[in-house]
């Protein structure tokens, strides 16, 4: 992995809400997977868990601990637990994202959508859902706008679209007003991670049907 | 028993009592810290919307999570303060959702040298650099900020949190990531 050739970046408004734990958790969980492959959010989103301790604990409201809290907490002490040794885990999906998958790419549990495009709807709570993508090399995804927020995260592959280009690690944040027609590049199916806080809009009649039928 | 709010002022404020912690079971370092930090992060979970039940209860959990993880607490990537601001902050997403927040992964840690002196300074000033900034920002920008990690709500004009010091950090954690990969490298 080479941290330096991710180009396309969180934004701070995300990294922040992050470390403040008010995002909906399908964007926990691409703020972390794409932490786990980028050194240069990473550092940014440390940076706002330093804001936040400065903002919610230093010079912050206090409230008075019960009485006897201290005894009582003293009193149940467990035992430490040595630095826990986690190796990296093996294969192209982060540790965060292998806990909402349950293994690795083979353990996906794919479902066809039409024109050769798979995805896999990940449990999460809230309304902002997230799903695993996978384009065939080449290929496109429907022409679709946005309701809210679509954040696409390339895990294997890459793709393009009308403005750039995005691989492994790259995330593409598309807004309400963005309109656009990714393309996985011709190299290598392209496996990506999406999350969006609204449903997204196919155009077209039959893409509408579609999309009732898949649930995107 | 130390004045536990003479450590606020130190060069790295309260590492002193993680170390005594970690290496003796220190209950006495314990009590120090817990006197400081409980009562504030009852005060941000209930500013966050716990009743005081329930804000009591999280901040013995967060406490003993403190005493349970000591040994995880590495100071040259952390100032206290901000190791503790995660632990609360990650306990009360636990209690909204039912389920752990998701984290990145850990940057695999080898048998690992103590951290050296200068790192643990230059890291904990920092942190105690940026809190004074705070301190003096006008009473609007400051609410600001407050605003995006108190309230549930989604922000746009907050990231414009401008005028503090918070790339320098960023440089230093991303030169921590960075010798720590490379130290990794070379000892594989």
């Amino acid at each position: 992995m080479n941290p330096a050739s991710i180009s396309h970046h969180l934004d701070d408004a995300t990294l922040l809400a992050y470390a403040a734990g008010t995002l909906p958790e399908a964007f926990d969980l691409m703020v972390a997977t794409h932490l786990s492959l980028c050194d240069v959010c990473r550092a940014a989103a440390g940076a706002f868990d330093v804001l936040g301790a400065a903002v919610t604990l230093d010079d912050a409201p206090c409230a008075q601990m019960d009485a006897g809290s201290l005894q009582s907490v003293i009193a149940h002490l467990p035992d430490m637990q040595a630095r826990p040794l986690r190796a990296k885990p093996a294969g192209i999906i982060p540790a965060p994202l292998q806990d909402y998958i349950g293994g690795n790419l083979d353990a996906v549990r794919w479902r066809p959508i039409g024109m050769g495009v798979k995805q896999a709807i990940l449990k999460t709570s809230g309304t902002a859902t997230a799903r695993l993508l996978s384009i065939p090399a080449g290929a496109a995804m429907p022409d679709h706008g946005h309701h809210g927020t679509e954040m696409t995260m390339v895990l294997d592959g890459a793709f393009r679209d009308e403005d750039a280009y995005f691989a492994r690690g790259d995330v593409e944040i598309a807004d309400s007003d963005v309109h656009h027609t990714p393309i996985a590049d011709i190299g290598a199916d392209c496996i990506c991670l999406a999350v969006t806080d609204a449903p997204l809009q196919f155009d077209g009649v039959l893409a509408r049907i579609w999309q009732k039928i898949i649930r995107i | 028993m130390n004045e536990p709010e003479d450590n606020r002022h130190a060069s790295a404020p309260w590492v002193e009592e993680m170390h005594l912690i970690r290496d003796l079971h220190d209950t006495q370092a314990f009590a120090r810290l817990f006197e400081h930090f409980a009562p504030r992060i009852k005060g941000y979970l209930i500013k966050s919307g716990a009743d005081a039940t329930m804000a009591e209860e999280c901040a013995q959990d967060v406490m003993t999570t403190l005493w349970r993880k000591a040994a995880q607490f590495d100071p040259a990537r952390a100032s206290v303060a901000t190791w503790i601001f995660t632990i609360a902050r990650n306990r009360r997403i636990d209690l909204v959702r039912r389920s752990r927040r998701p984290e990145p992964e850990e940057l695999a840690w080898g048998p690992e040298p103590e951290p050296e002196q200068s790192e643990i300074l230059e890291t904990q000033q920092e942190a105690a650099q940026l809190a004074e900034a705070i301190a003096t920002l006008p009473a609007a920008q400051r609410s600001l900020i407050e605003k995006a990690y108190f309230a549930d709500q989604t922000q746009a004009e907050i990231a414009a949190a401008t005028g503090l010091p918070l790339g320098t950090i960023k440089s230093r954690i991303r030169l921590g990531l960075e010798r720590l990969r490379h130290a990794m490298k070379v000892s594989e």
